[in-house]
């Protein structure tokens, strides 16, 4: 009997075993390759790390649930190419983490939203929606103009990035904190530390039209005004051999 | 690994997965369709029926 | 909170008082050692959600060691009483039958509110004016549809799956369920995991990863409560007194495991520090992509359908009183399907910045998944040749069969979206959220509200549920709701996907993005129709199963003689 019942126990030990190795190769065959492959991610110019501020707006992006009724991935498409912009590469989002693609579009596609409406017409937009598009069905986010934006984990956010692959220099962990109050200073000059540490294209700018605090707005806006922005497509090839997937 | 190219892998995936799948998938239909499994399955069926008003705790 | 843990384990010594059956072992005093472990260990994590409550700077971490120090001291001031009332004693001769009592009231409790919550945020998209308070972030559509997702695939499905799978693996195994005060843990520590999750929803504490989006403390519980889980339900399975594993148990135990590998894998990220609430996941970009839909769409495979495949492989030759139609099918059913599914993940990932071979093989999969679907389908639904009369007179059966049927729906519909010129046109719109609440409200919804009207009566001891008019009422209520429901999204769906590529004679794009959002608003309210009645529906089940359990209990001959051990005899 004990010996029967022992054949019973590594029955259904194997078939533990054989559900494991069966779910396990689908995965593996799919998702490993991407990981080594080079050319799942395009070469091009300008994908650079978010600044504090604009990696504390993504966060909020992240907290308020933006991804469930917004993209960030614009499909090669016609029809979302002349809508949206150029369709998204790969590159555009390499230091996502997450990634914020999205599975659905109860309002448009954010991936290039950047640029596209000044600092004060977010602001009106998301304290009230329908004041500025009246059909709109969005949430309202008057409160993010009125709470102060949580600083006190600003390096360790970073810090946090970089352990995960975002390539963080030492300088900008160590002035994380001095980067991100940097950046809501609109009369900040081109050649400012943020600016050299981050690049020229960065925005500086009064984000939530409230130059006495730093708010959880001017973080998302800063964020909002950098989505898309960073490839310049007059010189992005896609037809060229190293960019074909 | 930094030998493997697009297209390799491309196909490894492809073929590969679909060989693998086919194989597989006979397997266990062979398996399942076994006829030293049949008086087994015809006792299986039945578990599910059996009185077992039991119980408590 | 503990008070259903101590009704529970309460019966096991007053079980009407027949105190011949015990083991002579159980009267000696003192705490079974599997309860002075449980102790000691809930005992630890207070003290350390203590120290992080306190140590913390961030706000959304102190409301989670909150609770984590709420739920500590009551689970140990619950087991404190449990030891000193020497109510922790097992009889091995009977089912563990009070953790499924507590898990099918868990069960329609979570239904409950997961289904009210989706009414709210489909109002609120309906009337965003009315609904919407600019003071109160935490009632926003972003924050809400995590509550819904998860209060109805976690909560209310979760717990139907734990509490169906303790039922089925005891009574398929003959055999006790496994690990003494392990069970209790699981449905607590599930619960806790919950609440965890909801709150931190609420506050804004999520990983945005859809189906995964507890954020790294929450996940690291789950994977603690999830392990034991496995060794309960496998623990069962290894002390079985029947040669045999029944395919049901094979479908679990797939669900399971495979949940098991999907959540930990997908949930990898490293902490902002040991006291902050939030992570960054430890891939990005395209590869966060993929490994957030491979877990999508599994999370889709192996806990909305293979668990579920497992209740109906149980729940419906038993309502039937038939054996199943073709056992051989389901066994190529299941490891067809398990093989098959965890393929098709990319199908989520068309024309994104996923390489093109990846997408086609997810399609191909897709595809090839509608084959063993419908497989099983057939198999459930032939279960009931020669007994199809059961469709007109019991409710429960018809409950189930449509179940079935909606599975076939969305199992075909499935493939067919996954196509890609087909996802061009489906994908971003409200066509996909009514695929999704097609499988959720038709398949899962149906077959487990089956399920519990099926074990209400079995775990209280009546003859049958308070009110058949009742489960007529449900049936058809929640139906017209999921027609409702489904046939809405289907036309916005492809209306806005059609608006979104349509072009004007000169070729400019025809309608700004803000003239498809308002040409959907009937079928929004249509959808909060729908979602009322389904809602209604359970709120009808809800009241029969109150009015079932305080109905009079039957003759309890029965139940004296039916301990495990006399059914070894006709079970060889």
């Amino acid at each position: 009997m004990w010996k029967r019942h022992q054949k019973f126990e590594r029955h259904s030990l194997w078939l533990v075993i054989g559900i494991v190795i069966t779910v396990s190769i689908g995965g593996l065959i799919e998702i490993a390759p991407l990981f080594w492959v080079e050319s799942t991610i395009e070469e091009v110019e300008g994908v650079r790390p978010y600044t504090p501020l604009e990696q504390a707006g993504r966060d909020i992006y992240v907290s308020e649930g933006c991804y469930s009724c917004h993209s960030q991935m614009i499909r090669p498409l016609r029809d979302e190419v002349e809508r949206y912009g150029h369709y998204s590469l790969a590159a555009e989002s390499m230091y996502d983490h997450p990634f914020q693609w999205g599975s659905k579009r109860t309002g448009p596609d954010l991936a290039r939203v950047g640029g596209k409406y000044s600092n004060d017409w977010h602001v009106e937009h998301l304290k009230d929606p329908r004041a500025v598009v009246p059909e709109s069905n969005m949430p309202p986010y008057r409160f993010l103009a009125d709470q102060d934006l949580d600083t006190h984990a600003t390096r360790e956010r970073l810090r946090a990035l970089l352990a995960v692959g975002v390539p963080y220099t030492a300088a900008q962990i160590e002035n994380a904190e001095a980067d991100l109050k940097a950046q809501v200073d609109p009369f900040a000059s081109e050649t400012s530390e943020l600016r050299q540490r981050y690049g020229p294209n960065v925005v500086q700018s009064d984000f939530d039209g409230d130059p006495t605090r730093l708010t959880k707005m001017d973080a998302l806006i800063a964020y909002l005004q950098v989505l898309g922005t960073m490839v310049d497509f007059r010189t992005y090839e896609a037809e060229s051999p190293e960019n074909l997937r | 690994m930094s030998g493997l190219d697009y297209d390799t892998v491309a196909r490894f995936a492809q073929q590969g997965g679909t060989l693998y799948f086919g194989v597989m998938f006979v397997a266990g239909v062979v398996w399942a369709l076994l006829p030293r499994h049949r008086e087994a399955y015809r006792r299986l069926a039945q578990l599910p029926l059996e009185k077992d008003e039991a119980d408590d705790v | 909170m503990p008070e259903v843990a101590i009704t529970g384990t309460e019966a096991v010594t007053n079980s009407r008082g027949d105190v011949r059956n015990m083991p002579t072992q159980s009267r000696t005093a003192g705490a079974p050692g599997d309860v002075t472990w449980l102790f000691l260990s809930v005992g630890l994590l207070t003290l350390l959600a203590l120290l992080g409550t306190g140590m913390t700077e961030d706000p959304a971490f102190r409301l989670q060691g909150a609770i984590l120090l709420a739920a500590g001291v009551a689970s140990l001031a619950a087991l404190t009483i449990g030891i000193g009332n020497d109510r922790f004693r097992s009889d091995p001769s009977r089912y563990a039958d009070g953790v499924i009592r507590a898990g099918v009231i868990a069960t329609v409790f979570w239904g409950l509110v997961g289904m009210l919550v989706g009414v709210i945020a489909a109002a609120q998209l309906a009337w965003p004016n009315q609904l919407y308070f600019p003071e109160h972030g935490w009632t926003n559509f972003g924050r809400i549809r995590p509550l819904h997702t998860s209060g109805v695939i976690f909560a209310f499905l979760g717990n139907a799956l734990i509490a169906t799978s303790f039922w089925v693996v005891q009574r398929t195994c003959k055999a006790r369920l496994f690990g003494g005060v392990l069970p209790w843990f699981v449905f607590w520590g599930y619960q806790l995991f919950i609440v965890l999750a909801a709150v931190g929803y609420l506050a804004g504490i999520t990983q945005s990863r859809e189906y995964a989006e507890p954020e790294w403390l929450t996940d690291l519980w789950l994977t603690v409560v999830w392990v034991a889980y496995l060794l309960v339900f496998l623990g069962t399975i290894w002390k079985r007194k029947e040669p045999h594993i029944y395919v049901a148990n094979w479908f679990y135990l797939a669900f399971i495991v495979t949940i098991a590998i999907l959540h930990i894998v997908n949930n990898l990220a490293i902490p902002v520090g040991l006291t902050e609430a939030r992570s960054y996941s430890a891939f990005a970009g395209v590869q966060d992509a993929l490994t957030q839909w491979w877990y999508g769409h599994n999370a889709v495979g192996f806990w909305l359908t293979t668990g579920f495949l497992g209740i109906m492989y149980y729940f419906v030759p038993k309502r039937a009183e038939r054996p199943v139609y073709s056992y051989r099918l389901s066994i190529v059913h299941f490891w067809s399907l398990i093989f098959i599914y965890i393929w098709a993940g990319p199908h989520h990932l068309h024309y994104t910045a996923l390489p093109q071979w990846a997408q086609t093989l997810g399609m191909t999969f897709s595809v090839m998944l509608w084959m063993p679907s419908w497989g099983g389908m057939i198999n459930g639904l032939m279960t009931l040749s020669g007994a199809w009369d059961k469709l007109r007179t019991d409710p429960v059966i018809r409950m189930m069969v449509v179940a079935i049927a909606f599975y076939g729906m969305a199992t075909f519909e499935g493939p067919l979206m996954s196509i890609r010129t087909v996802n061009a046109l489906s994908h971003y719109t409200d066509w996909t959220v009514g695929h999704v609440h097609s499988g959720a409200l038709g398949w899962n919804g149906l077959i487990t509200f089956g399920a519990i009207y099926c074990l209400v009566p079995w775990l209280w001891k009546k003859p049958e549920m308070y009110s058949k008019a009742a489960i007529e009422w449900h049936f058809w209520i929640a139906t017209t709701g999921i027609v409702l429901y489904i046939t809405s999204m289907w036309v916005s769906g492809i209306m806005e996907g059609l608006m979104w590529r349509e072009y004007t004679p000169d070729g400019f794009l025809a309608n700004s993005f803000i003239e498809t959002v308002s040409a959907k608003h009937i079928q929004n309210v249509i959808r909060v129709l729908g979602g009322l009645m389904f809602f209604s529906g359970t709120a009808i089940m809800a009241w029969n199963v109150w009015k079932t359990i305080r109905m009079a209990a039957t003759d309890t001959k029965t139940v004296l003689s039916s301990t495990i051990e006399p059914q070894l005899l006709p079970a060889e």
